[in-house]
């Protein structure tokens, strides 16, 4: 029993306020994908956000239409989202708060000589 | 001096009429993600049309950008009879941008060289912008041709709509007689080009076909008189209004 409807782009007839589609399924059976850009600035590729694509070259070219409209990004990742795995929010307790009383693991923890400079 | 304002302003109402058609996407694309794609399109020529226009009206008397987009008739609108038609379904949309990107592209290319160093430098600037409207437009026409039963279906009579108006591309109006445009030149590298992708959209090209002439000199299809009625109407309603 499915009892939350999920509503996606479109799902909602135009007469209701959404907005008019040319086909009622298009879309809904694309695959999701996770976004990441690197910035001009960044070494690094950040994640940006998720899209709908058929494959992999659409989901490229969709993230670059939705997500460097304004200059955000020299270089694109894409990667369907069903293949990443995610650590489970329930087992956060077992998994991080271990490592909040190892205060010692910070550099800071350690007095260091006042000859040593700049570190 | 105005055979280069005549052609000037032909390449300005391409650009301009096709925005318009696409921007009627906004907020009704088949997805979201081809919503913006569309529509960003659109803002490219849109941008194009507004780099014409002011060197057109540079060229000219007492005009500017917006009169010569607001207060000229159809009669005096010179753009291709392909950018006018109605957008259709999204097959049509993408087939009808393909032909008119693909065909823009190869211009720009030659533009490049053109001895109007302010054409050549808007066409390289232009350039970027088609190479992907091309890129774009030719992977979906080739999704949808070679997709399923209703998406080539739909291909096919969006080629037969749009295909009779892809001749006036290459029938040189007088200024661009007069500007040496070689159209000759672009209608092969642009049959080539297109015969390659329908060919890997398993499309058929039409053979011979009455093809429609008269936009680039001002007689035009019903469609335009719509497109600038709305386009134009607060200009005309209320001149000079601005927001």
């Amino acid at each position: 029993m499915n009892f939350i409807r999920k509503f996606y782009y479109g799902d909602i007839p135009e007469e209701k306020g959404g907005a008019k589609t040319e086909s009622k399924t298009s879309g809904h059976d694309w695959p999701l994908w996770e976004v990441f850009i690197r910035s001009k600035q960044g070494l690094d590729h950040k994640h940006v956000g998720s899209l709908h694509a058929a494959d992999a070259q659409m989901a490229i070219e969709n993230a670059r239409d939705v997500y460097t409209r304004r200059m955000e990004g020299v270089s694109i990742w894409v990667v369907e989202s069903k293949y990443i795995t995610a650590s489970n929010p329930e087992e956060a307790a077992e998994l991080y708060d271990p490592a909040a009383d190892k205060i010692y693991r910070h550099p800071t923890f350690y007095q260091l000589p006042d000859e040593v400079n700049h570190m | 001096m105005s055979a280069l304002i005549d052609y000037t302003l032909h390449l300005a109402d391409n650009t301009l009429i096709l925005g318009q058609r696409n921007a009627a996407w906004c907020g009704h694309g088949p997805v979201l993600e081809q919503d913006i794609a569309i529509t960003n399109i659109s803002l490219d020529l849109l941008g194009q049309a507004r780099l014409f226009y002011q060197y057109a009206a540079h060229l000219m008397d007492n005009t500017d950008e917006d009169k010569l987009a607001y207060l000229r008739t159809e009669r005096e609108y010179k753009n291709l009879l392909l950018a006018e038609q109605p957008k259709g379904d999204w097959a049509q949309t993408i087939l009808r941008q393909y032909l008119f990107s693909q065909f823009q592209q190869i211009l720009y290319q030659q533009l490049q060289n053109h001895p109007d160093a302010q054409l050549a430098a808007i066409a390289t600037k232009s350039l970027k912008e088609t190479n992907y409207h091309v890129r774009w437009s030719s992977e979906w026409v080739i999704r949808l041709g070679d997709g399923t039963e209703e998406s080539r279906n739909r291909m096919m009579t969006a080629m037969d709509e749009l295909w009779r108006y892809t001749g006036e591309f290459f029938i040189a109006a007088p200024y661009e007689i007069e500007l040496g445009i070689d159209l000759a030149t672009l209608k092969t590298v642009w049959d080539n080009k297109v015969k390659a992708v329908m060919e890997e959209a398993t499309l058929p090209v039409p053979e011979k076909t009455f093809m429609h002439t008269g936009g680039k000199t001002g007689t035009h299809t019903e469609h335009l008189g719509y497109i600038l009625a709305d386009l134009q109407y607060m200009q005309r309603a209320y001149p000079g209004c601005e927001w």
